[in-house]
């Protein structure tokens, strides 16, 4: 039980966390949090088994649209709900704008492939007696698919140059322009990422939370806890945070059951919030009056 | 060039008694329309007005968060479902064995609305907007994973039937009537509450939270009560929903409810009851008459979402609005009349001292203030000047509470005043106003003004609700102070317009009859001068003076030399977080190093 627990509770983590560091890529780029976060996690699942599953792709190709097309949704959610919004960022349109968007897309799932959880294929051949097939490939997946996300983006913010500008404009956006960085195509670049990356995790852990369009919903929230927790814009902290609350309710859900185990993910949050609304990691910001 | 402002006194009359006609025959039209709608004896049409009903008790309470608070509820499908399944529950005797009488358990399902509307509207009351939203959302998934899961007093999946309500109100037309009663009893109290002082102090907190807080306006407070109050319609609209429908289910309560509710109001407007009760019932009865668009519903609605969000975020409301497209005068006059003071300040108490000892603080390594020491005294005007960054602001920021010094002290007459709590300071007469005039854009001049007299209201929130006479009593007194205040500072005569109408040098003056309603014992100026031309300097300078005069202290940030010399009875000269020098005007025109670092020769 133990292992299950652990291996579960990491993979499922794992999902929550990457969902998490898109809400943080795309918050450091315009300060804007977008419902669309749990929208390309959701879609990289039914994408994934549509390509696969009922137009007969292999896995590496299906994969690669599946990036393409969360790039894509990235692209259009920047466009079309948060540019036309930012100048009036004070009034959170943004929330509605964001929300409308992914409502449409869940809805539009919905219709076209149906409000039953769908299976999603195995898409690396192992066999299940080797070595390699110990663990279950559904719970490694999206760990290793944390771990290149978080090195990835690691090594973008750090080595290049276009990295540094995303952090300048994360820093200071005002500062950043006026230097000269054309901050509307580096925008459009993160939304572009975070589209990878939010469908990079509904792609990986689509093995266990299926290619079913409720899965929006309940990503938006999951993967909002751990960036609430860890703090806004901290992928350490979305990282840690998502693992901890992966195991955390996978520990409830095995010990106490599963209503326990959603009650209790609320109370922490809303507690958290309340005690630390800065999140566990982050430093309050002075207020202007 | 129009008469629409000069002769607005005797103008407004009719306008008035119009806009409330035209106000008051959209409800009697729509009243008289639920009663006699089952004339038709159509019991189509009844079950699809008593929906309408029902979402809008929802409706009506999500409207005051949504609408006037400005805060982002997009789950509160949850309070119904709490509604419901409790309602549900207890009259089917599935807690505890005993069998609820129905309107005992519909009671016991708004209060189990309020209580949890309360518990997920905490983070609002200290995080930014999309928290709130988050929670809300995060609340409605779980209540719908619960309900699934806890069969013994749900039903899980199969679901529990609801219950019937007896006689007076039956099923068929009675039930009818008694959700037709409830709404209109929902719109009644929350149009109270939205044109109370309560309603505008929300209006405040969503569009100028901290001109909100200096006029004592405490948000936790407030907005709890408003998330009871939508919580509880929520809940009794949910046990009304579970009679409704006879049985009920997880999937009654989908996340598409959310957004009907939600979008309603959006459609209607913010901060207007009749905008939104209509949006609702537009949108309840819309799928009624496209059978083939129920299955898009979700989707047009959120892409009216994003349509209303990107190109009217004002809604209906907004657009209907054409009283304010009136073009205003061309060339106003700003003319205090000084004489009025009197009776709006009506000083009383004796005189009083703020005193600052060696107060300090600093931002990270920046000394914003290193040491200082000043004194405001009742019946002076206190000057304080100083380059770009040596702290008057962070210095008026301190007595208004926003910021607490990392040492020092800072005592009215001897005692200390409390830190991190602004809205405190208005308690003790102490007012300001702000840099950037701070307002509500939506709202008339004269509410503008009428938010500074908060605190000075004796009814409570409700009595508020059913307009008892103490309201009453209270929205005459503030609605008189705040226009003898407009008129001393002489903006009387755009009483009626939308505050964001106003010029720059107008909304100054706004700014600071807003103040005048706390009948200030101190009056903190920021940069009251900045933008204002020469001659409405020289009278913004004899209405300041005059209001010290009266008794107030007050305390004048400000580049403008000749208006700190002019009308100031002493002045602190600030650099780099300290006193460079301290004195009364002449003494400081002649001290030599402020001369040569700051006024120049």
């Amino acid at each position: 039980m133990f292992a299950s627990i652990v291996s579960y509770g990491l993979a499922v983590g794992a999902v929550y966390a990457l969902i998490g560091i898109t809400y943080n890529v795309m918050f450091s780029a315009s300060r804007v949090f977008s419902f669309t976060a749990g929208m390309l996690g959701m879609l990289g699942g039914v994408l994934g088994a549509l390509f696969i599953n009922k137009m007969g792709m292999n896995a590496a190709l299906a994969f690669v649209l599946v990036m393409a097309a969360g790039a894509v949704f990235g692209v259009v959610t920047e466009i079309l709900t948060v540019r036309p919004v930012l100048k009036s960022i004070e009034q959170h349109l943004y929330v509605l704008s964001t929300l409308a968007f992914a409502l449409m897309v869940q809805q539009v799932t919905a219709i076209e492939w149906g409000t039953e959880a769908q299976p999603f294929p195995v898409l690396v051949p192992i066999d299940p007696n080797s070595a390699l097939g110990l663990i279950d490939q559904k719970f490694w997946l999206p760990v290793l698919a944390c771990i290149v996300t978080i090195v990835g983006l690691e090594l973008l913010y750090r080595r290049t140059l276009i990295g540094r500008a995303f952090l300048a404009i994360a820093e200071d956006s005002y500062a950043a322009r006026a230097l000269g960085l054309p901050e509307t195509r580096l925008r459009l670049a993160s939304y572009a990422i975070a589209g990878m990356i939010g469908a990079l995790a509904g792609f990986t852990g689509a093995q266990m939370l299926l290619a079913y369009f409720g899965n929006q919903a309940i990503l938006n929230f999951y993967g909002f806890v751990p960036v609430a927790l860890g703090g806004m814009g901290s992928n350490r902290g979305a990282v840690i945070g998502g693992l901890a609350l992966g195991l955390f309710q996978q520990a409830a859900n095995f010990l106490v059951g599963g209503i326990f185990a959603s009650v209790a993910v609320f109370a922490v949050f809303i507690v958290v919030l309340l005690l630390r609304p800065e999140g566990l990691a982050g430093a309050a910001a002075a207020r202007r009056v | 060039m129009t008469d629409a402002t000069a002769p607005a006194s005797t103008a407004k009359a009719p306008a008035g008694l119009l806009g409330r006609l035209e106000g008051s025959w959209s409800w009697i039209a729509l009243g008289l329309a639920g009663l006699l709608l089952p004339l038709l004896d159509d019991s189509y049409f009844g079950v699809i007005a008593q929906r309408a009903y029902i979402y809008w008790i929802l409706g009506a309470g999500l409207n005051l968060v949504v609408g006037y608070a400005g805060q982002i509820a997009i789950g509160w499908v949850a309070m119904l479902t709490l509604g419901a399944y409790t309602t549900a529950a207890l009259a089917a005797g599935r807690v505890g064995g005993v069998e609820w009488h129905p309107y005992l358990a519909l009671i016991a399902g708004g209060a189990m609305g309020a209580v949890f509307g309360v518990i997920v509207g905490l983070p609002a009351l200290r995080l930014r907007t999309f928290y709130f939203a988050m929670t809300t959302l995060g609340f409605a998934t779980i209540v719908t994973q619960v309900a699934l899961a806890w069969k013994d007093v749900t039903g899980g999946g199969v679901g529990t039937p609801g219950p019937v309500f007896p006689w007076p109100f039956e099923p068929g037309w009675g039930f009818y009537y008694f959700c037709f009663i409830l709404a209109a009893l929902a719109t009644w109290i929350t149009a109270n509450i939205g044109s109370s002082r309560y309603g505008r102090a929300l209006v405040a907190i969503r569009d100028a939270e901290v001109a909100a807080e200096a006029s004592g306006i405490a948000k936790p407070k407030l907005l709890v009560l408003i998330f009871l109050l939508a919580g509880a319609l929520g809940g009794i609209a949910g046990g009304l929903f579970s009679s409704l429908q006879s049985y009920i289910t997880p999937d009654a309560f989908t996340f598409e409810m959310s957004v009907l509710f939600f979008i309603g109001i959006l459609i209607g407007g913010r901060g207007s009851i009749l905008g939104p009760a209509l949006g609702t019932i537009i949108l309840t009865v819309l799928p009624e008459f496209a059978a083939p668009l129920v299955q898009w519903s979700t989707f047009l609605y959120a892409a009216l979402l994003l349509v209303i969000v990107l190109v009217i975020p004002g809604g209906i409301a907004d657009l209907l609005d054409y009283k304010n497209r009136r073009p205003l005068e061309q060339h106003r006059e700003i003319v205090p009349r000084v004489e009025l003071l009197s009776r709006v300040l009506d000083a009383k108490g004796g005189p009083s001292i703020i005193t600052l000892a060696k107060i300090a603080l600093h931002f990270g390594g920046v000394r914003a203030i290193d040491g200082l020491d000043l004194e405001i005294r009742s019946g002076e005007v206190h000057g304080l000047i100083g380059p770009n960054g040596s702290g008057k602001t962070t210095t008026l920021n301190v007595i208004s509470g926003y910021y607490r010094p990392n040492a020092g002290q800072l005592k009215l007459n001897g005692v200390d005043l409390p830190f991190d709590r602004p809205h405190a300071r208005a308690g003790y007469r102490i007012a300001r106003t702000f840099q950037t005039p701070r307002l509500v854009g939506g709202a008339s001049v004269l509410e503008n003004v009428m938010i500074g007299g908060t605190i000075d209201g004796s009814g409570s929130f409700a009595e508020s609700m059913l307009a008892l006479p103490r309201h009453r009593r209270d929205e005459k007194r503030l609605k008189e102070a705040a226009t003898r205040s407009l008129a001393t500072v002489g903006l009387e005569s755009l009483a009626d317009v939308r505050a964001d109408r106003l010029q720059h040098s107008e909304l100054r003056f706004m700014e600071i009859a807003r103040a005048l309603m706390l009948r200030p014992a101190f009056l903190l100026l920021d940069e009251p001068a900045a933008g204002l031309s020469a001659e409405e300097i020289r009278r913004l300078g004899a209405l300041i003076k005059a209001i010290s005069r009266e008794g107030t202290g007050v305390l004048l940030v400000e580049h403008h030399a000749d208006l700190i010399f002019d009308i100031c009875d002493r002045v602190t000269v600030l650099n780099l977080g300290k006193t460079l020098a301290a004195g009364t005007p002449a003494e400081i025109r002649s001290h030599r190093e402020v001369v040569s670092a700051y006024l120049g020769a």
